[in-house]
């Protein structure tokens, strides 16, 4: 079970979050090329290793978490609000 | 040696003591004509249908850890051919034919049992979107049936046809599909590929691949540097870390899928049933336990293991299925991580780096797979060009709108 720190709720289970994602993506300018649109929606990086990803904490507070998480061993090792800094390892 | 019924009694009469090991374990040779990356079903197959129908012998598979110890042991080891898009619905049912001959082609009893898949509706829409299916099927050869909920009941007795949330109407049947032992189908595709002089390398795991002016010419293992004109990756679950190597941008990622084995009883379900107001599926072992699975875990993962809301998850979807088995117990518990792609169809095709070729992105549909994707990977290596029913799984094909969303669910790979 994971446990993810809301920056507003506190510790809380993974099952009142929603996961919706990687969070390293960015959307493209809105006269970017077809091909930079093409890997906006469907282009990840899928790393086996840390993460940045969003959590929606939908059983709470309904706020968008930034979690960085390592998809290998299902550490968590910080969160952040939408908008703000993430900390994330180094080594990643 | 040809296992047969006289094989199996004269090795009995003789205490069972003149069984051979079925394949070599060579150590790599410094070059061969294809390597295979990854010695699971799919990487098997291909190496067994290359070296059958194309003639080419002089192959290696690569394999990280033992074989079949990925994916290809890790499924629900259901096989089926029910898919309602032109693409999928001619693979799949290429596969389905391999599967019906596959015993006897490979010389190994790899226990298909065609006990038909029923998939469960629960309302007026479902019965129609699911009729909409079984007429694509039908009209590309594939048999399907419509049933009602006296037939349904009639098959499944166990059924809670009057599921207070979600009665069950109905479903659709395909009597063809089923079930194959999941270990032996690697097993005889590895032995088959062994008695026609493929190379299968063990604990050889590739840290690199070798590309010299956007041409491959082999790969780095922790077992030294093996040079190739040709080499396919066919590793699902790690595509984007081989991709990586390569410079490969690709729309897939790992997820992590439970599955689940309930402790033996008596027989109790002679076919495979899906739940339709969830996602739920399940079958009965010849050794009686229940087999079943549900969603993934939806989250990236690389993790072979997944986590306890899932399976309670799953294990409510059960019991809401066939209330009688809310007392069993579990036996086991695992998961494999299953390469997502965002349309939830595979990848069988050439790559931009010239002589690599990508077999991946099978989201829940590898097992029943396994044949057609060996098949097809064979193909396109040995022609360097796609078969007709590969045609489509190309990885640009997300780029120019041609995406195969069989459950239309869009970009978002965990909810394929």
């Amino acid at each position: 079970m994971h446990r993810i720190k809301c920056p507003f709720c506190g510790e809380r289970d993974e099952s009142e979050y929603v996961y919706q994602g990687d969070a390293s993506v960015s959307h493209p300018p809105l006269d970017a090329s077809v091909s930079d649109f093409y890997r906006y929606v469907y282009v990840r990086d899928n790393p086996k290793g840390w993460h940045r990803e969003w959590w929606h904490h939908v059983g709470g507070c309904r706020m968008w978490v930034q979690v960085a998480r390592n998809t290998l061993t299902h550490e968590i090792y910080a969160t952040a609000l939408a908008g703000e800094t993430l900390d994330f390892p180094e080594d990643a | 040696m040809r296992y047969s019924v006289f094989s199996l009694l004269s090795q009995g009469l003789r205490g069972n003591r003149g069984w051979q090991p079925v394949w070599r374990q060579p150590s790599p040779k410094s070059q061969y004509d294809i390597i295979i990356i990854g010695g699971g079903g799919h990487g098997l197959a291909t190496a067994y249908y290359l070296a059958k129908l194309h003639k080419r012998t002089d192959i290696a598979v690569l394999e990280k850890g033992w074989l079949g110890g990925g994916n290809v042991g890790r499924n629900t080891t259901i096989i089926r051919s029910n898919y309602m898009l032109p693409p999928n619905t001619y693979f799949y049912e290429h596969s389905m034919k391999l599967w019906e001959g596959l015993e006897q082609d490979l010389n190994f009893n790899t226990m298909v049992s065609q006990r038909g898949v029923l998939n469960l509706f629960h309302s007026d829409i479902q019965r129609d979107a699911f009729a909409r299916r079984g007429n694509a099927m039908r009209l590309a050869g594939v048999d399907a049936e419509l049933l009602d909920a006296k037939q349904v009941k009639q098959l499944i007795p166990v059924i809670d046809i009057d599921n207070a949330r979600f009665p069950i109407e109905g479903g659709l049947f395909q009597p063809r599909g089923g079930t194959a032992r999941h270990d032996a189908v690697a097993w005889g595709y590895a032995r088959g590929a062994n008695a026609l002089g493929v190379d299968i390398i063990q604990n050889c795991e590739v840290t690199g691949l070798d590309i010299e002016n956007g041409s491959v010419r082999g790969v780095h293992t922790n077992q030294g540097d093996i040079r190739a004109e040709r080499v396919g990756i066919a590793v699902a679950g790690h595509t984007s870390v081989l991709a990586q190597m390569a410079n490969i941008e690709l729309p897939v990622e790992s997820h992590v899928l439970q599955a689940f084995v309930s402790e033996g009883i008596k027989p109790l379900l002679d076919t495979v049933v899906t739940f339709g107001a969830g996602h739920f599926y399940a079958s009965q072992s010849d050794k009686g336990g229940l087999v079943f699975g549900g969603d993934l875990d939806r989250y990236n993962s690389y993790a072979q293991r997944g986590n306890l809301p899932t399976a309670q998850n799953v294990l409510t979807e059960a019991v809401a299925v066939m209330p009688a088995v809310a007392r069993l117990r579990l036996l086991r518990q695992w998961g494999g991580i299953m390469d997502m792609s965002f349309d939830g169809s595979p990848f069988i095709c050439k790559t931009p780096v010239e002589g690599l070729y990508l077999n991946g992105g099978w989201c829940y549909g590898g097992f029943k797979a396994t044949p057609a994707s060996g098949w097809c990977f064979a193909h396109t290596i040995a022609n360097n060009e796609a078969h007709d029913l590969n045609a489509h799984f190309t990885i640009d094909r997300f780029e120019r709108g041609n995406v195969i969303d069989e459950k239309g669910a869009g970009p978002f790979p965990w909810e394929q």
